[in-house]
Formats: C-alpha cells, structure tokens, sequence
C-alpha cells in the first residue's frame, strides 16, 4: 500500500536503509520495478540525498528508514530541510502498535522527537489511514513553504491489509494563500515608480516558487533596470551574468550589495527571510529604506525587520501582478535618479571586494575555485557544498546561471551536507556533471557515502579545498579569540587519493598551481566518482566579512582590518 | 523618498535581542486556538511557546465538536505587540491549526476561569471565611466541621483576589481550570 501511493504521487525514487520494522515495505519495494531505492551508508546521507534530489528538481524527496536509531539518525537532516524549506517525506518504522510505550527493542518516540524538526509528522495506527496520510504529507509537505515531513508507520500497519484511497479523494484544510494582496501590490508599484535607490533582495523563496517565479523576476529586473542581490540560497534565480546581478549579500557577501542595502530608499525583498547573516545590527539595517516583502508564510513578515508593505503570497503569482500592475500604470521608474543609484553602485564595486594575494607556490582557495568556474561553465552543471570557508567562496567564486543548480546547508549549516546531496542530485541528473565544493573536515562527516556513490556509478567529484584546519572555526578565532586556535587544527587526515581507491573511486592530488587545470580536466572527464584533494592556502581568511554585532557599512575587506574588531557584545553572537 | 506616507521600516531591537521591549510595553492577550483535534496536537502548541521562548501564563483546552474533530485551546500570554502578532503567526503555521483568534483585539469578549479552594478552620476564621464566600458568590461543595471546598467562577482577577483573601483564613490547597474565553455579541 506503502508502494502504491508513492507510485500515485509520482515518485520513482527513494533514498533509504532497512531495519527490521520497516521490512513489510522493503519487501514491497523488492516486488515491484516502478520505484528505485537507492542504499545509503548512514540515515543522514539518506535525508541530504533526498534535499539534494529535492533541491535540484523541485520535487519532493522520499526517504524511508527504520525505527529508533534509523530514525534518530534522520533528525539532523530534517532540522536542515526545515531550516531551508526543502520538501521532505520522510517514511520512519515503529514498533507494532501493541508494543509502543513498552521501550520495546528499537522504540523511539519518532514522533515526539521529529515534532520541532519537521513542518508536520504523523503515527498512523490504523491500516486504513495509511494511504490518506500519505497523500496528505505529499500534500502538505509541497504546498504553501515546502518543509520536510515524516511519518511514522507500525510494524503491524505495514502488514495489515486496509482500504486504499487515491490522491483525488484527500480534502486538507491546509491550503495556504499563493495571491497576493492587490493594494498591497499596487502600493509597492507606487513606491517602485518613485524610487531613487531601489534594490531588490531576492532569496531561496524564489526557488522555492518554481522556475517560472525564476523567469518573472528576470523580466522585472530586466525591465525596471533596478540592481539584484540574493542571499546564499536564492543563487542563481537571476542570472550571475545578468547586468543587474550585484552579487551575493550579507556576512560573507559583496561590499557592493552590502552598502547598496544599506543605503537603498525601496528595498524589494523577494523570498527571502531577514536572516541574520543578513541583517547584522538590526538598528543599523538599512536605515533609510521602505521595505516590501513577499513571503508565502505570514511568520516570516515582520518576524525581525519591520516591513512597510507586506504581501502574504507566493513568488511567481506575486511577481505576475507586479508586473501586469507595474505595465498596466505605464513602466515608470524614476529613471534619472536610478542611474545615478547605478553610478553610486559602480563606484563601490570599483574597489573590488573579492580581488585577493594570488601566489604561484600554494593554491589559493579561491584561485581554485575560479579555475573551476572557468573550466565548468560550459557543462550542465550542479554545485553541492558543504559548510565552512569553502562553502562562502564558492558562493562567491561561482556564478550561477539558473535556478536549482545550487545546494547548500543555509540555515542549519550541517557540514556532512554536500556529499550525499551531490548524489541526490547526480541520481536526479544522471549526465550532468555534479560537483561538491567540500572542506577536508566537512566531507569526512559523511565519506561512507563513497560506498553508495560507488554502487550505483554516481560518478560525483568531490572537490576537497583541502587546508588540514576547520577553516571557518580557525578564522573566527583568529578574528575572536586572539588567535588561539583550540581544536581547529584537522589532524590525523588520511590519504584521500589511497582513501579514494580503497573505495575502487579516483584519488586525485594537487598542490601546484601550475597543474591545476591539468587536474581539474581530469576529474571532469573521469568517468566515475573522483576524490580531489586539492592542498590549499591553510590560513586564508575569507573576506568581505561583516563581523558579528557589526552593520553593513562597517565591513572588512582584508588582512589588514582584522585586529580586534569584534568587540565583547559581537563576540556572544554566532 | 516618503510619497507614500508609510512610515519609515528600521527597528530598533539588536539582532540577539529579538524580543527586546525598547518602546514597546508589554501586552496581555487571550487567544483562542481552534484545532483538529488529532493526537499530540496541544503538545504541538505548548512546543511552540516552549521552543521560541513564549509565555504561557494559562492554558485551557478542550473538545468542541465531537463530529467534526475539532477542538479549542484558549492561551493566555504575553509579550509586545510584535511577539504576539509572530505568536499568531507561528500558530497559524501549526498544519492541524484552523484557526487563530486573538480575542483581546477582535472587539470586547467575556473571560471566565473556575477554581475550587479548601480552608480549614475553626471560629471566627470559619465564619468569616463562609460570609466573604457569600460576598464572591462562591458555593460551597463540600463542607466538614473544620473545612469548606469553595467553588468560584469569574475572572482571573476576581480569583486572585478571593485567594489573597483566604489565605490567612486557613487556605490548604486549590485548584484552577485556567481561562475559557469567548466574544461577545452573535458572531
Ligand atoms: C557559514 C555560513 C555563512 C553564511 N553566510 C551567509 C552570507 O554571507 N549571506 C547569505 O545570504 N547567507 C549566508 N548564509 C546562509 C544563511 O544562514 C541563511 O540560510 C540564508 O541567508 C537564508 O536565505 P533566505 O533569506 O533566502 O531564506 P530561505 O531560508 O531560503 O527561506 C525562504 C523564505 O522564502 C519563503 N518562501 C518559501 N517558498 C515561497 C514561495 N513559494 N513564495 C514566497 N515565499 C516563499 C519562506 O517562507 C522563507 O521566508 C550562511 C550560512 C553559513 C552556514
Ligand atoms: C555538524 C557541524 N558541526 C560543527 C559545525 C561548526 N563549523 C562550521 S564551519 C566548520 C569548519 C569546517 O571545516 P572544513 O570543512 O574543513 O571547511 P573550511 O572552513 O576549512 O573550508 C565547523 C567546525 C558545523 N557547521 N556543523
């Protein structure tokens, strides 16, 4: 029945590990061809298979794993696709529903544990609910903000025969509102027309929407002629080689988009979430700015930053009646005064934040990821990382042309994310070239993942910066905590390219500059998974850099900025 | 640029401090949650103020409509105007949430709570215990040589008072439901 109804909801994939109480569906799944499922090596890597899957597809992940500790092991990549409003269903096993509450073997209170990490959750006692459950959780799982869901399904559930509803006959009362306000709208369009500063802030609600809010907010952008900034995980919804694209904002992001915020008289938030890598010191947030901001969940608007025009909506419906009410009023903008916004704009991207001290001797961490931008741009191409310094270089490294070719850990920052994505997504798409930008300490959270990259001929590079320090750890407490560096050293790593072979994969090595490229070719044309162990810079730090407690017009550029900027009350905050 | 009128967006809280109270004062609000009543739904709700760090300061909950599964749960919190708005916010979240009422500004509503309270005492205590009884209306249901358990409905305010008031007249113990709340008028 399990079976039937992820059939009726189109999924022919799911990510998962066996264990004795979910056996009734793993015989189910052996019985049948429509659905394959793919092994993992740890529960965890099943649920960022399933995100990177998700991610790069705009359909739901399905993972299927077995009571207590299959389930326990699931919770970190739940809490991260809540955090990142991925769409999750998430199969967990119980124990029979005559044994719960009896610390019978395996028993975990899946439900109670999954309760804060997951958008909803169910125990279905009762063989007849199962189907209509089901249905439901595909339902609430991708409506309204995407969010991982779970549900928990007894022994005895499994092996009981029951009555099967289809998709058609399931009523929800969950259904959120995708239009969005016209007055609202109408008073955005007003304030557009008027605008001498404007910017729109644009974030992965954007992605969440479909490719058809991706293309919407082009034709805005485009025709109004206003800058575009996107936080890490709006990447790509505009094009990086738009004319438009300011670059990424926030902690980690460009001084152009970070003072073009802070200085801004309209800003335009498009699905994002005033995060606080954003945001930093709340009252000195762009202070002379009205703010707008579209968001498909009422909790999101007015949470941190007070907003001036709210609109309760989805993406493209929203985007759609800007734009028939923007034209529909005769396409005015201020235009004058924007392009002088722009002259403003250039001035600051004059000072070219992201130039750096290139070496001849070492790699520098972002040499090499611009040699990798230049030899892959071409491909079809999808980016994982992991979490740390290489993560923000690559966001700021890479460009990225479309929507969903871009997954990365944004809220929760698991490191251990971007192996098992990069095989969701290779498992998605099959012929591109699907690469994670790692961190040496990162991908050793989740390296068993080899093994199921190996069984299936997923043939995902794993491109290691490698600077045997937890980089981003090492950097704030250079920056923090008077360069005493406890516990950021990696020490003890293994041979990666000895590692890679153990596994039957390609271990490649590179420490020279001048054999970069020569490298980086070989680990594209490979076919099969390849191990890049690429020795970096140890030390570089990662710049532009917004301190902790600090505004936007107080960033750090370089080296030369870095003593003792974060003061006491910066240094509590994360 | 200010065509528009609207007032201008920054606030003045810092990044950490989210639930700062610069400004704004502190607000009592009643809310009246209706839910589908399925299992581990009220822990859902209490998850909610306990994970983002809201107040409880009372809690009611109780099946309404027997056939359509659906329950209601009245909460009374606190917190400025921008906590209670993302409290509804959040709640609204809740996928077995039909729907949220904030009873304090959707116009005038009756709010009513009842306790049981036993005193002990012989004499004068006894006697005066019985005649301020009398003045709160309150019954008493059960009564021994040496006690009364007193039954009082009103609000949270007529409740604390009485208790003040019996606690120098032998109050042992009591008991409250927490606060049922309902609008006034038709609708
Ligand atoms: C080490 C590290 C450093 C970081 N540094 C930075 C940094 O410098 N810059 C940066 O930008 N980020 C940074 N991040 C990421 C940051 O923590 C947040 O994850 C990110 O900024 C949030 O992105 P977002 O605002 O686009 O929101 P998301 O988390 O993508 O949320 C999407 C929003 O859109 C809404 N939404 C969803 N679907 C729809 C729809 N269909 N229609 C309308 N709205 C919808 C949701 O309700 C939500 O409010 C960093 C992360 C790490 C781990
Ligand atoms: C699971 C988990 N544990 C701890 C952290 C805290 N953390 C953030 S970045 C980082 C260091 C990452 O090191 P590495 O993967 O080598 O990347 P680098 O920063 O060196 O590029 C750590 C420990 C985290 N984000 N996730």
């Amino acid at each position: 029945m399990v079976v039937q109804a992820l059939k009726d909801q189109g999924v022919d994939t799911v990510f998962g590990y066996p264990g004795g109480a979910v056996l009734p569906i793993y015989d189910e799944i052996f019985q049948q061809n429509g659905i394959r499922h793919f092994l993992v090596r740890h529960e965890q890597g099943a649920v960022h298979a399933a995100e990177g899957y998700a991610r790069s597809t705009g359909k739901p992940g399905v993972v299927l794993v077995t009571s207590g500790p299959g389930a326990t092991n699931a919770v970190t990549g739940l809490t991260d696709a809540l955090l990142d409003s991925i769409p999750l269903v998430v199969l967990t096993g119980q124990v029979p529903t005559f044994m719960i509450g009896s610390d019978a073997f395996q028993e975990a209170d899946t439900v109670g544990i999954t309760r804060p990490c997951t958008k909803h959750n169910w125990l279905v006692k009762d063989t007849d609910a199962l189907s209509g459950t089901l249905h439901e959780a595909f339902h609430v799982a991708t409506t309204g903000r995407p969010g991982p869901v779970l549900i928990d399904i007894p022994k005895d559930v499994q092996f009981a025969e029951g009555e099967y509803t289809g998709p058609k006959a399931i009523k929800s009362h969950y259904t959120p509102k995708v239009k969005g306000d016209l007055d609202q709208i109408t008073a955005l369009v007003e304030a557009m027309e008027t605008a001498e500063k404007p910017i729109f802030y644009t974030g992965g609600g954007v992605i969440n929407s479909g490719p058809a809010a991706s293309q919407l907010l082009r034709e805005l952008v485009d025709s109004t002629g206003f800058p575009i900034t996107s936080t890490l995980m709006g990447l790509g919804s505009y094009p990086a080689s738009g004319d438009k694209w300011i670059g990424m904002l926030g902690m980690h992001g460009l001084y152009e988009a970070n003072l073009a915020m802070h200085g801004c008289d309209l800003m335009i938030n498009i699905g994002a979430r005033f995060d606080d890598r954003i945001t930093g010191k709340l009252d000195e947030f762009s202070p002379n700015s009205v703010k707008a901001h579209v968001d498909i969940d009422p909790s999101s608007i007015n949470k941190v930053i007070h907003v001036d025009i709210p609109i309760v909506g989805d993406v493209a419906h929203v985007l759609e009646d800007i734009l028939k009410v923007w034209k529909s009023r005769g396409r005015k903008t201020a235009s004058a005064e924007v392009k002088s916004w722009w002259k403003q704009i250039e001035d600051w991207r004059a000072i070219r934040c992201l130039d750096y001290k290139n070496s001849e001797k070492t790699i520098k961490p972002q040499y090499a990821l611009q040699r990798l931008q230049e030899l892959t741009k071409t491909h079809d191409r999808y980016i994982t990382t992991e979490v740390g310094q290489h993560q923000m270089w690559a966001a700021q490294y890479l460009g990225f042309e479309d929507p969903n070719r871009w997954m990365t850990s944004g809220g929760l920052g698991t490191m251990g994310y971007g192996f098992p994505a990069s095989i969701g997504v290779q498992v998605a798409h099959p012929d591109a070239l699907v690469i994670n930008v790692a961190g040496e300490a990162s991908w050793l959270m989740n390296m068993q993942e080899m093994g199921t990259a190996m069984q299936y001929h997923l043939p995902v590079k794993q491109f290691i910066l490698n600077n045997e320090r937890l980089g981003m750890v090492r950097q704030w407490q250079e920056l923090l905590h008077g360069e005493r560096y406890s516990s950021s050293w990696s020490e003890a790593l293994p041979d990666f390219v000895k590692l890679a072979e153990a596994f039957g994969a390609k271990g490649i090595i590179c420490s020279d500059p001048a054999d970069l490229d020569d490298a980086i070719m070989e680990m594209i044309t490979y076919d099969g998974p390849v191990l890049f162990d690429c020795l970096v810079e140890k030390h570089e730090n990662c710049f532009p850099m917004i301190p902790s407690g600090k505004a936007h017009n107080e960033m750090l550029l370089g080296e030369a900025e870095t003593q003792g900027v974060i003061d006491a009350k910066g240094s509590v905050l994360v | 640029m200010n065509a528009l009128n609207i007032k201008q967006g920054a606030t003045s809280h810092s990044a950490y401090n989210l639930r700062s109270t610069y400004g704004d004062e502190n607000e009592r609000h009643t809310l009246a949650i209706i839910v589908e009543n399925q299992p581990g739904v009220l822990a859902r709700v209490i998850g909610l103020f306990s994970g983002r760090g809201y107040n409880i300061e009372s809690l009611t909950v109780s099946e309404i409509d027997h056939e359509s599964h659906t329950s209601r749960i009245t909460v009374a919190t606190t917190g400025t105007p921008q906590v209670i708005d993302q409290i509804k916010a959040q709640l609204g979240r809740i996928v077995p949430v039909k729907d949220v009422h904030d009873l304090t500004v959707e116009g005038p509503s009756v709010e009513r709570e009842l306790a049981l309270f036993k005193v002990a005492g012989t004499g004068d205590k006894r006697v005066e215990a019985l005649r301020l009884a009398d003045i709160f209306r309150a019954n008493a249901v059960d009564s021994t040589l040496e006690s009364f358990v007193f039954e009082l409905t009103g609000t949270s305010e007529k409740i604390d008072a009485f208790a003040e008031l019996m606690r120098p007249l032998g109050l042992v113990e009591m008991a409250r439901t927490g606060v049922a709340a309902l609008s006034r008028g038709q609708d």
